[in-house]
């Protein structure tokens, strides 16, 4: 019964993404393309959820190899938009192969932990989910970073997980943290050294200091910022943004958080990640009560994926990091990811209708 | 597998928790930035939103005594660019530079900026204007507004004063008549996106200008001319460094003319009237053109030495201490407990009346005089007459006055106070307290400005000033007016004398400190006719080159400025009276 709540409640917030949606778009054209898609992909969840997850553990390697194939395709005769690589066309769909990688590892990683089980331990095994994981992650971050980062971090999310260890992994998010805290300076020299190109410099330092940007680089971030701002407590009223009128580029995307902010204000703002909040806490119960480590693993992967987004998502928007372009699940427009993201609820539904009730 | 199984969940939760922690940083950071720094941004964005045009207020003339504009406006233009408009960026860069004659830095900087509306010039005269309105350039919007504009150019500069670059008064009358002249501007308001489109449905506010009104002054071009005039002869004639003429009605404090040579060009108040030294930094530059924005006769106050004789012989005479026959001798100096004062006259006058001694200006008697009045009555009498308040003149910066405390005054003091040395008053502060003794013993307020109207010439407000704080009687005003004719008549004050008026006046000399410069300011105050004063003036002459004397240089002056406005004034020409009353004498 519990997976039925959290299933309504993911109805419920999608639905009411929509009728954001709907301020967002020129007219209602995103918002109907966007619904078709959320219900084709809510048909394939409830299907996937009625079948059982161990089925297509078979297909995982295939899927594997498959992503492989797109990935080199994307790169070879990918759709431009925005200015990079990421869009495939199939028979007049585009879509990005990107999110299809995501979901085909959190399978296919659940399948050869749960393969390996004591022996994860080992740096071995570590390694071995390194070797699966980090090629594919290169080749998606070739041209789009931010999604290259997530794939890591659900890799990284998994192994946490299942290892026994965590020191290792805290160390890791330690250095990582030192990073960002000397971002200004490190950028600067790993440009100096070329290893960093002249724009993602530039990135860097907007984000350090937006303001002293506003023409250039800085904009999409200021802009959003004012959105933010201009929210307040209770924020403008629902359709009241003006900031979403041409100001924040990507106002249906990327940045439809800042514009959450400025119509529904810090309480809107917050009831939003409550809700994710609460969304990780459901898959949190269901990994924990997973009849096998395959499933709980391939819950925390979903997990993971949904978890990581949302906080970049909301860093990105709040200027705490720097502009990477990760869309908020669910609620930012765009077809392959809710549709993957639905396909991956599904697999966690499925999982928890297989939970032994009498537990 | 069990114990492998609780590892995982301890994990999971673990994870949960680290994720939980991140969200409520991020949650956090949203308050922040919502709460603490909403204001900041909401203003940002709504500064982008809105584009405001400002429809600039006409502001209100000047005008002088007789009806003549002194400051009126022209019709200038703002360029300014809107970003999103513009279509050919390079083009409009180009023309801007070419025809305003700018930087092309600068103006790309401008054009190139992502705002909703860029000021690129303000104050671009008409035909410039219209010449890049003829362009047609898209995004390019040239609003026409007024700049301020003084018809005689340096005539009363530091009087009049001058507007910055939002017509709002700098200096001078500008200043202290603001509100009266600058208006209600108006504006358009419009909220846009961010192609610059208007919104549906958000306000658009049209608010219609409102001119300023008009001020009338009593200063008459007439005589400030003339008074000018005379004031720039002087200063070229003996190479001073500044000539201030004051022309007041003493009946009722309005300043006619107020003449502080050099002055400088009101229609282009930052460039300087003298010769700019080479390479001087922007803050020197801004220094030298505060002093040349100065107005000396109300901000600077100096020594007034012998003319001040009259606010010493007007207290002994009101205290009954003197009479004007009573005698007194002058060997040349007068020794005041420790000191030995010496008078001008180093011979020394020998005997000589109290009338005498003040148409010799003879600093002995006037020193006696003081004495026999005592530190307390002298001081009361210097407070009586107004002389430790500010006058109240409606200029800016009016100086106080600078003397010595009561308690810290002694005799030594007493006696060089009595002759107008050791303290400093302003001119306008000198001529005010002559003029309230001999017009009859009222304390006037000195002023300029008399009324407001609209453009129509419709009267709104006329200014009114405490008049008549009686300082003097009747009678000690009277004799003061005898005195200071017979100063002028036969005394030191002979070269002021004017064939067919009667004057009065009295003349000084005073040395600048420090003393050992041996620099000095010579001055004069006469007024006429002698018997019933309806025009007093006051010359002030700073560091005259050679010969020095108050009564030799300024005085003349005077005359010179008398002969030619107290016809203008309707004053008539009475030799055949005043040879009478004198041989009555």
């Amino acid at each position: 019964m519990i997976f039925v709540t959290a299933f309504g409640l993911v109805m419920i917030y999608s639905a009411s993404s929509y009728t954001a949606q709907l301020q967002h778009g020129d007219a209602s054209y995103y918002m109907m393309r966007q619904l078709k898609i959320s219900m084709s992909g809510l048909m394939m969840a409830l299907v996937i959820s009625k079948l059982d997850y161990h089925w297509y553990a078979r297909f995982a390697l295939l899927a594997y190899v498959f992503s492989y194939v797109l990935m080199i395709a994307v790169a070879l005769m990918g759709h431009d938009s925005h200015g990079s690589r990421r869009w495939l066309s199939l028979g007049g769909i585009t879509f990005q192969p990107t999110e299809f990688v995501k979901i085909v590892l959190i399978v296919l990683l659940a399948a050869v932990i749960t393969q390996m089980g004591k022996k994860i331990n080992s740096l071995r095994a570590v390694g071995m989910v390194a070797v699966l994981t980090l090629p594919i992650a290169g080749l998606v971050a070739a041209n789009n970073l931010s999604s290259g980062i997530i794939i890591v971090g659900i890799a990284f999310f998994m192994l946490f997980v299942a290892c026994e260890k965590k020191w290792p992994f805290f160390l890791c998010a330690a250095a990582g943290g030192v990073v960002v805290a000397i971002a200004g300076p490190l950028a600067y020299a790993l440009e100096k050294i070329k290893l960093l190109k002249p724009y993602q410099l530039e990135r860097i330092y907007v984000w350090l200091d937006p303001e002293a940007y506003p023409m250039d680089g800085g904009f999409q971030v200021l802009q959003g910022l004012y959105a933010i701002g201009s929210g307040g407590l209770v924020g403008k009223g629902l359709g009241e943004s003006i900031q979403k009128m041409g100001f924040v580029p990507e106002a249906q995307n990327d940045y439809i958080f800042a514009i959450i902010c400025e119509e529904l204000g810090l309480f809107g703002a917050i009831s939003v990640i409550l809700i994710f909040l609460f969304l990780i806490y459901r898959f949190m119960l269901i990994a924990a009560n997973a009849p096998d480590l395959f499933g709980a693993l391939l819950v925390v992967g979903v997990m993971g994926h949904i978890a990581i987004q949302v906080i970049l998502n909301i860093a990105v928007v709040t200027n705490t990091i720097p502009n990477t372009g990760i869309t908020l699940p669910f609620i930012s427009y765009g077809g392959t990811s809710v549709m993957f993201l639905m396909i991956e609820m599904g697999m966690v539904l499925s999982v928890s209708n297989q939970i032994r009730l009498e537990k | 597998m069990g114990s492998n199984q609780t590892q995982h969940r301890r994990k999971l939760t673990l994870l949960c928790f680290l994720l939980l922690v991140a969200m409520a940083g991020l949650m956090v950071r949203l308050g922040y930035l919502m709460l603490c720094c909403s204001e900041h941004y909401s203003q940002m964005a709504e500064d982008l939103h809105e584009r405001e045009r400002t429809i600039k207020a006409a502001r209100g003339r000047i005008l002088d005594a007789k009806g003549v504009v002194i400051a009126t406006n022209r019709t200038v233009c703002t360029i300014s660019v809107i970003y999103n408009q513009v279509k050919e960026r390079e083009q409009v860069i180009e023309v801007l530079c070419r025809e305003l004659g700018l930087e092309e830095e600068g103006v790309r900087k401008k054009v190139e900026k992502r705002s909703s509306r860029e000021i690129i010039r303000t104050n671009v005269d008409k035909e410039t204007g219209d010449r890049i309105r003829d362009y047609h350039l898209a995004g390019v919007k040239v609003d026409e507004d007024y700049k301020r504009y003084y018809p005689f150019d340096s005539l009363a500069s530091k009087v009049l004063g001058f507007t910055g670059g939002d017509n709002q008064g700098i200096i001078g009358l500008e200043v202290v008549y603001e509100d009266y002249l600058k208006g209600i501007n108006g504006r358009i308001l419009t909220t846009t996106d961010a192609a610059g489109v208007e919104v549906e449905n958000t306000f658009e506010d049209r608010v219609e200008p409102i001119a300023g009104n008009d001020l009338h002054v009593s200063l008459d071009i007439n005589i400030q001319q003339y008074a000018e005039q005379a004031a720039y002869e002087t200063l070229e004639k003996k190479g001073a460094r500044r000539v201030s003429v004051i022309v007041m009605n003493p009946q009722n404090g309005e300043i006619l003319a107020m003449v502080n040579a050099p002055e400088f060009n009101l229609n282009d108040p930052f460039t300087l009237n003298t010769e700019v030294p080479a390479g001087i930094s922007a803050k020197e530059k801004q220094e030298l053109l505060n002093q040349m924005w100065r107005n000396p006769s109300i901000n600077d106050t100096y020594e007034p030495g012998s003319t001040f004789k009259i606010i010493t012989a007007a207290a002994g005479l009101e205290a009954g201490v003197v009479r004007l026959e009573d005698s007194f001798s002058c060997p040349g100096f007068r020794i005041v407990e420790d000191r030995k004062i010496r008078c001008h006259k180093i011979g020394g006058h020998g005997a000589e009346t109290f009338l005498q001694g003040a148409m010799n200006s003879c600093n002995p008697v006037f020193i006696d005089v003081g004495q026999r009045l005592g530190v307390d009555l002298y001081y009361r009498y210097f407070e009586q007459f107004g002389l430790k308040k500010k006058t109240g003149i409606d200029l800016p910066g009016e100086a106080g006055t600078i003397m010595h405390k009561k308690e810290n005054m002694g005799l030594v003091e007493l006696a060089t106070v009595s002759f107008g040395q050791s303290f400093q008053i302003t001119p306008i502060q000198l001529i005010t307290t002559a003029a309230s003794i001999v017009n009859g013993g009222n304390r006037v307020t000195p002023h300029l400005g008399v009324s407001v109207s609209d453009r129509e010439g419709t009267r709104i407000h006329r200014f009114s000033y405490p008049v008549g704080e009686r300082i003097l009687s009747e009678e000690t005003s009277a004799a003061m007016r005898y005195v200071l004719e017979q100063v002028v008549a036969e005394g030191s004050g002979k070269r002021a004398a004017l064939a067919g008026f009667r004057i009065g006046g009295k003349t000084a000399t005073s040395e600048k400190l420090p003393r050992s410069l041996k620099k000095y300011i010579s001055s004069f105050v006469g007024f006429a006719p002698a018997d019933n004063p309806q025009v007093i003036a006051l010359i002030t002459i700073d560091e005259p080159q050679g010969i020095y004397y108050g009564g030799t240089i300024a005085a003349p002056v005077i005359a010179d400025i008398f002969k030619n406005i107290l016809p203008y004034l309707g004053i008539e020409e009475d030799k055949e009276e005043s040879v009478v009353r004198e041989s009555n004498q």
